[in-house]
């Protein structure tokens, strides 16, 4: 038959030897009968050059890995319980300002940005190390083996652990090919030397390990290349105005180091920012939909779109997202002399989930003397003992509370300073009646400013959305390698590679099986339905 | 009376149907007690090789009486109770016009009947019965912590979870649960038997499990089944943080927790196949994981702020 010949040729490949339990040298570190582990690691031969090769041989080892996969679980603890300054900055000052002794040694010792932290970079960069040390070696022993036909047995099948003896009635020829036609049915790669049939099945296990661990590699690379090459930033954006993507319009801005500092050219104008809460007594007050209208511009031309929590706007390789929503309270200062010293927009900060936003309008224009206003704007508001609070989010009751600061005018410095909070040097807050002065504005109305110094006007409200634009190429290449890394490791999960062995010596038939992974299971159960489909018997147990 | 509260009477009643049939399997095992080690796997051992251990890993019936009774009957009310369980939980879904897994309370019901719908598979393909107790005290816990501390009222769901991955990543991570908590329950299973194999005392209930091999190869199943799962669970979740909060992965507690148990799996995976890690060690290691993936669901949420916060718990 066309199969022998073939079969005669693929003889000459060498094979490695196969022992009592059907496992060979090849079979990664099974830890079945007995220790497997390479001589190196065992006895370290001396000199540097042995060192070298014994420390190595210890990276690569399996229970290096597990180790290092648990001391980064354990390096990642803290990154999950203190507050990181990547992700809460805020959060992290309060820590310090709570735990006066502990604080900061822990920020000196990077607990507060554990996953940028050199220790936490050296356990998974020592891990990806063994990872590799490991998988390269094992690729080209994969690539042998998957070539190779299936591995003859020790010396005789009756000898090897787990080996059943059927009786037949048929000639060894007969039941020889028909073990084979069975097998190959059962998609084993099946070879024939003299009297045993040899059975191989499951090669494809390894590639999805081998996959798995490559892609994993894969993943950190293409993380990494976003991370160099991308950038992102947030801009702040009031209802009616537009941002446009260029470095100085960010109020944030982060980049890799091989940024290149080439933005997509366009223009996002919000023309609408739509919110509607949760009226129902159920959930009171929770978000139920945000959808932002805006016009965007770009070299081909302008559309209007939406941007929605659930989808981004994309943009050439830019990506728009909305990260978060406030009031701005649009307010006209008039100063002493009757000149209009500020008018427009002041974006608040929201305090709460009943959006109390905190703000602060700084007018260094005014003249006679130059004024800020520092307080709060309350969408629904309401005054309580524990002063004026806000009910609900959306503005059914829009209240402007603040207090005021003057003083005499100061040569511009230049010098950048935060739109949220008020630089009070060099002013009196201003008082009335003996009291700290405080206003309480509903939209239209006006306060006057005691001692001539001006007049303060709520004019309206307006919403603001905090949008995030970022780029990150390479991200197509993440989630293939992601996606592959799923795959290879269902693949390796779930194929068993088993090999199985049929010997025929005289009247009696030996079968023996090996589960090249796990030991011990299902191969058993092909071999004996191999057995059932032949007719063979097994012989009656011995009294 | 409203689909909402009747929802929530079902749930009620599937704690209580759970709470019965973990009385019924705890009297089944109390009542095994004489029993002597006769296990046997089913076709014949002759050395370690071993034929066919997974067709049926449990003993040959040795005859107890009542303790069978009671097995019987706990295996009844269980499947009472996952019916009790998947009417409440259609009911909330059907109620809150969504799928029904928009915050804890909806995501522990429906994880108590995933685990409950793993052991009714495993009863019937591969006789996995003596999974009983700990399935019915899973149940228990799980539809009891439910309705007493993660009720919360029907609500639509807030716009970040408006997405089809709503349906993809939460239901994944549902399912990996279920799955790891009986790998879980598995492995301790797995060192009780195992140190009454190693002192001499397989008695008792003990003789009515398979041997501690058998035990751990059968969590290895279902480990190595819920193992891929969490990975395209977090991969999932990766993909719709990306969408929603324009980062695919920003150390969040609850991404930088579900990491750290997968990193735990993962280092139990490889503890199967190495020589002085397997066995004990990497039983473990399983159950490590089990109680960090209920840490990482309940603690995170409820200790830290996050973005995983929805509806107030």
């Amino acid at each position: 038959m066309a199969d022998d010949s073939r079969e005669e040729l693929v003889d000459k490949v060498e094979q490695p030897e196969v022992d009592e339990d059907g496992l060979t040298a090849d079979d990664p570190g099974i830890a079945g009968s007995r220790a497997r582990r390479p001589a190196a690691e065992v006895a370290p031969p001396g000199g540097l050059r042995g060192s070298l090769r014994f420390a190595w041989a210890v990276l690569t080892s399996m229970r290096t890995a597990i180790l290092l996969l648990l001391l980064l679980a354990v390096a990642a603890i803290p990154g999950g319980i203190l507050p990181q300054r990547p992700v809460n900055p805020f959060a992290v000052t309060q820590w310090l300002a709570a735990h006066t002794k502990l604080g900061p040694f822990f920020d000196k010792i990077g607990m507060f940005d554990v996953f940028h932290a050199p220790w936490f970079s050296a356990i998974y960069m020592l891990l990806f190390v063994s990872l590799v040390g490991c998988i390269v070696p094992r690729t080209a022993v994969y690539l042998r083996a998957a070539r190779a036909p299936a591995a003859t047995p020790p010396r005789t099948v009756s000898r090897m652990s787990g080996a059943l003896s059927y009786s037949s009635s048929l000639s060894s020829d007969e039941v020889l090919s028909a073990a084979q036609t069975s097998l190959r049915k059962r998609r084993y790669r099946v070879r024939r030397v003299g009297d045993t049939v040899c059975a191989e099945r499951g090669y494809i296990r390894e590639l999805g390990n081998l996959s798995f661990h490559v892609a994993l590699l894969g993943v950190l690379l293409a993380v990494g290349f976003g991370s160099l090459l991308g950038h992102s930033g947030t801009a702040i954006v009031v209802e009616g105005q537009g941002f446009s993507n260029t470095l100085t319009q960010y109020d944030d801005f982060t980049a890799g180091a091989a940024f290149t500092g080439q933005l997509d050219p366009f223009t996002v104008k919000l023309d609408a920012f739509h919110v509607r809460y949760e009226t129902g007594p159920v959930q009171t007050g929770a978000a139920r939909e945000f959808k932002a209208d805006v016009t965007v511009t770009d070299p081909s031309g302008s559309l209007t779109d939406s941007i929605e929590v659930n989808s981004p706007l994309t943009i050439g390789s830019t990506k728009v997202h909305l990260v978060g929503h406030g009031y701005a309270a649009v307010v006209t200062v008039r100063d002493g002399n009757g000149n209009i010293a500020y008018s427009g927009p002041v974006v608040f900060q929201p305090l709460d989930s009943n959006l109390k936003s905190a703000g602060a309008i700084n007018v260094p224009d005014a003249r006679p003397q130059r004024i800020g206003l520092e307080g709060y704007f309350l969408p629904t508001a309401s005054v309580g003992h524990a002063g004026p609070v806000s009910l609900f989010p959306e503005a059914l009751n829009p209240q402007l509370f603040m207090t005021a600061w003057a003083g005499p005018p100061r040569v511009e410095s230049g010098e950048p300073s935060s739109v949220f909070t008020l630089d009070k040097t060099g002013m009196t807050q201003l008082t009335q009646d003996g009291d700290l002065l405080r206003m309480q504005l509903s939209p239209g109305n006006s306060f006057v400013l005691p001692n001539g110094l001006g007049l303060v006007t709520f004019d309206g409200w307006k919403r603001w959305v905090k949008l995030q634009v970022s780029s990150t190429p390479g991200m197509g290449a993440i989630l293939a390698f992601v996606l592959l890394a799923v795959a290879g490791m269902a693949v390796s999960l779930s194929v068993k590679p088993r090999r199985a062995w049929l010997m025929v010596d005289g009247n009696q038939v030996w079968t023996a099986g090996a589960d090249r992974v796990d030991g011990r299971s299902g191969v058993g159960a092909d071999v004996a339905a191999v057995a059932d489909e032949l007719g063979l018997e097994r012989p009656p147990p011995e009294p | 009376m409203t689909v909402a509260s009747f929802s929530a009477l079902a749930i009620v009643t599937a704690a209580v149907l759970y709470l019965l049939a973990l009385v019924f399997h705890t009297l089944e095992w109390a009542l095994a007690r004489n029993v002597e080690a006769t296990v046997t796997e089913s076709v014949a051992a002759d050395g370690k090789g071993g034929v066919a251990l997974l067709d049926k890993p449990s003993a040959a019936p040795v005859p107890s009486g009542k303790a069978d009774t009671y097995a019987r009957m706990g295996f009844n009310v269980t499947i009472l109770a996952a019916t009790a369980d998947l009417v409440g939980i259609v009911a909330r879904g059907i109620a809150a016009h969504r799928a029904p897994w928009g915050n804890m309370y909806e995501f522990v019901t429906t994880a108590a009947v995933v685990v409950a719908a793993l052991y009714f598979l495993g009863v019937w393909k591969w006789g996995l019965r003596w999974l009983g107790l700990p399935v019915t005290l899973l149940g228990a816990i799980l539809n009891g912590l439910a309705a007493t501390v993660f009720y919360v009222a029907v609500a639509p769901l807030v716009p970040a979870l408006h997405s089809v991955w709503f349906m993809i990543h939460i239901l994944a991570a549902i399912v990996s649960g279920a799955a790891f908590s009986i790998g879980g329950v598995a492995a301790i299973l797995y060192l009780i038997q195992a140190r009454a194999e190693r002192k001499g005392t397989v008695k008792g209930y003990l003789a009515k499990l398979p041997s501690a091999d058998g035990i751990d190869r059968i969590g290895y199943r279902v480990l190595a089944f819920a193992f891929p799962l969490w990975t395209f669970t977090i991969a999932a979740g990766s993909i719709w943080a990306e969408y929603a909060w324009g980062r695919y992965w920003g150390w969040d507690p609850k991404e930088t927790w579900s990491l750290v148990t997968w990193v735990i799996f993962a280092g139990y995976l490889h503890a199967r196949a190495t020589a002085g890690w397997k066995g004990r060690r990497a039983a473990l290691l399983a159950i490590l994981g089990f109680a960090m993936f209920w840490w990482n669901f309940i603690g995170v949420n409820l200790v830290f702020a996050g973005l995983h916060s929805y509806a107030g718990i």
